[in-house]
């Protein structure tokens, strides 16, 4: 970074000379360094999977996972800093929570996507707060069809039709456009999360990671939930396997 | 008498001195495609009519409506509420809203300030989703939905023609029938309604006003009284001077 030592990386509430604020790029960067996370929208369903890289090997394993329900109806996973992510799961579960209470029914995602945008922006505004240092991809399937939005740190969000945060984004992305859409099943789409999320990850540079698969449509009742156990295990090895030939390969 | 349980008892008798009652006869039916509500226009203050053309039908948002009957002042003050949140809702989702919304933010309002309204609101109107539907709101802040409700002082009279004419599945032009001839009989029975019948039917297309003015009201048995005629009258009818109508 150019303009290192010149004081305008600070604060939240300084611009750079050429406008930039560099508290937001440098929460960009927390969120290149996480595990990947990709979702993807399938016609009758969200997928969403996370990579959890293993800090400890004293870990249990399934404990602290990185796919969050905010709601019966949507699904959230963060890259970046857990801390954040976890704090971000609490906001989003008081503004379903709101919205039920207000309304009587449960909310849209896209409005979830707004609201949430609105309060991490509020945290790149002020000198006396550092912004979010997280990208976050949130998934549901209601009377609106299957929706996928991904936020960044700087409050900004966007709907996707699949999209990928974290460590192995550009690896994810070039993947994910290879897939059609129009024909994927949400059963489909979790083997090709899983064998992305083995593809990203280089055993021989990084530490070790569980993968985390969640999805909400029609094969789950439209709850968002993880994948059932059995298709769990088939889709992580097959995707360990696929993975692993697709390096040989190369 | 408890005066404890009187007291405590949420009831549309217990207005306060001046308040405005809206002694009413109210109704809203569903239909396929839409929904019609209606109200006669009588505004009461103890036995003096405050206002014979009153507009009990009040406008919450395009497509939804709301009959009134209770507080005047109490239900408007609602409705205002209600329609001002979801005028913000609809600009911020981009949509209209659904009619189970309104319903929602009424019986919020209705059951949170339930010992100090008397209000009792049927709420209807029409979104693509659900097509036309009717909640009833009465005095305590409950939420019903149903094919069609009845409120105010007036439908007591009328529960027994609603149960015995209402019938599933029928059109527009039925629906309208059925909601003139109930608030007809309801104000012909019931001192603290009158005046003429307001409807509004709500689709898709939009919201179509109806007007029936008092002289034109759709006319029932009524009973033929004669004790108190004058002697002469009874016997020049008797002799075919006076036409009797």
């Amino acid at each position: 970074m150019s303009s290192i030592g010149t004081g305008y990386d600070l604060s939240a509430s300084t611009y750079s000379p050429d406008g930039r604020i560099f508290q937001i790029e440098y929460a960009n960067k927390a969120v290149e360094n996480a595990g990947t996370v990709i979702g993807i929208r399938t016609k009758d369903g969200v997928i969403l999977a996370a990579q959890k890289l293993l800090d400890s090997k004293l870990l249990v394993s399934g404990t602290a996972k990185r796919i969050l329900t905010a709601d019966m109806h949507i699904g959230m996973a963060s890259a970046g800093l857990r801390a954040d992510g976890k704090h971000l799961q609490t906001r989003a579960r008081e503004e379903c929570k709101n919205y039920r209470d207000n309304y009587m029914s449960p909310i849209p995602l896209k409005h979830l996507s707004d609201r949430l945008g609105s309060y991490l922006n509020a945290y790149t505004l002020y000198s006396s707060v550092r912004p979010f240092g997280i990208s976050t991809v949130i998934s549901s399937c209601d009377k609106n069809g299957p929706q996928l939005y991904a936020i960044e740190p700087s409050g900004l969000y966007w709907g996707y039709q699949a999209t990928a945060i974290g460590k192995g984004k550009q690896l994810a992305q070039t993947e994910l456009e290879k897939l059609n859409f129009d024909e994927l099943s949400m059963r489909q789409a979790v083997f090709e999360a899983a064998r992305i999320i083995h593809l990203v990850h280089d055993p021989t540079k990084d530490k070790g990671f569980e993968l985390e698969i969640s999805w909400i449509g029609k094969d789950s009742q439209y709850k968002h939930v993880h994948v059932p156990a059995q298709l769990y295990d088939e889709a992580n090895e097959l995707g360990k396997t696929q993975a692993e030939s697709g390096r040989m390969q190369e | 008498m408890d005066l404890r349980s009187a007291m405590t008892h949420a009831d549309a008798q217990r207005l306060k001195k001046g308040e405005v009652n809206l002694g009413t006869s109210i109704m809203a039916v569903e239909f396929e495609g839409g929904v019609v509500i209606g109200a006669d226009s009588r505004t009461t203050m103890g036995s003096y009519i405050a206002n014979r053309v009153t507009d009990k039908l009040t406008h919450i948002h395009d497509r939804i409506y709301c009959c009134r009957s209770g507080s005047a002042a109490d239900t408007q003050a609602v409705a205002d509420i209600v329609a001002y949140h979801l005028s913000m809702f609809s600009v911020q989702q981009g949509e209209r809203p659904n009619t189970h919304t309104a319903a929602a933010l009424f019986n919020q309002l209705c059951y949170g300030n339930k010992d100090r309204l008397s209000a009792g609101i049927i709420v209807a109107g029409y979104d693509k989703e659900n097509g036309g539907s009717v909640y009833n709101i009465p005095l305590g802040g409950g939420m019903f939905k149903q094919p069609w409700a009845i409120g105010g002082s007036g439908s007591t009279y009328v529960y027994g023609y609603c149960d015995a004419t209402y019938k599933d599945g029928m059109n527009k032009d039925e629906t309208v029938h059925f909601v003139k001839n109930t608030l007809a009989l309801a104000m012909s029975r019931d001192g603290s309604s009158g005046g003429t019948i307001r409807m509004c039917v709500i689709t898709d297309d939009g919201v179509q006003r109806l007007f029936v003015p008092g002289n034109e009201l759709p006319q029932f048995w009524e009973p033929q009284v004669n004790v108190n005629k004058p002697a002469h009258q009874l016997a020049m009818e008797a002799e075919g001077d006076i036409m009797v109508h």
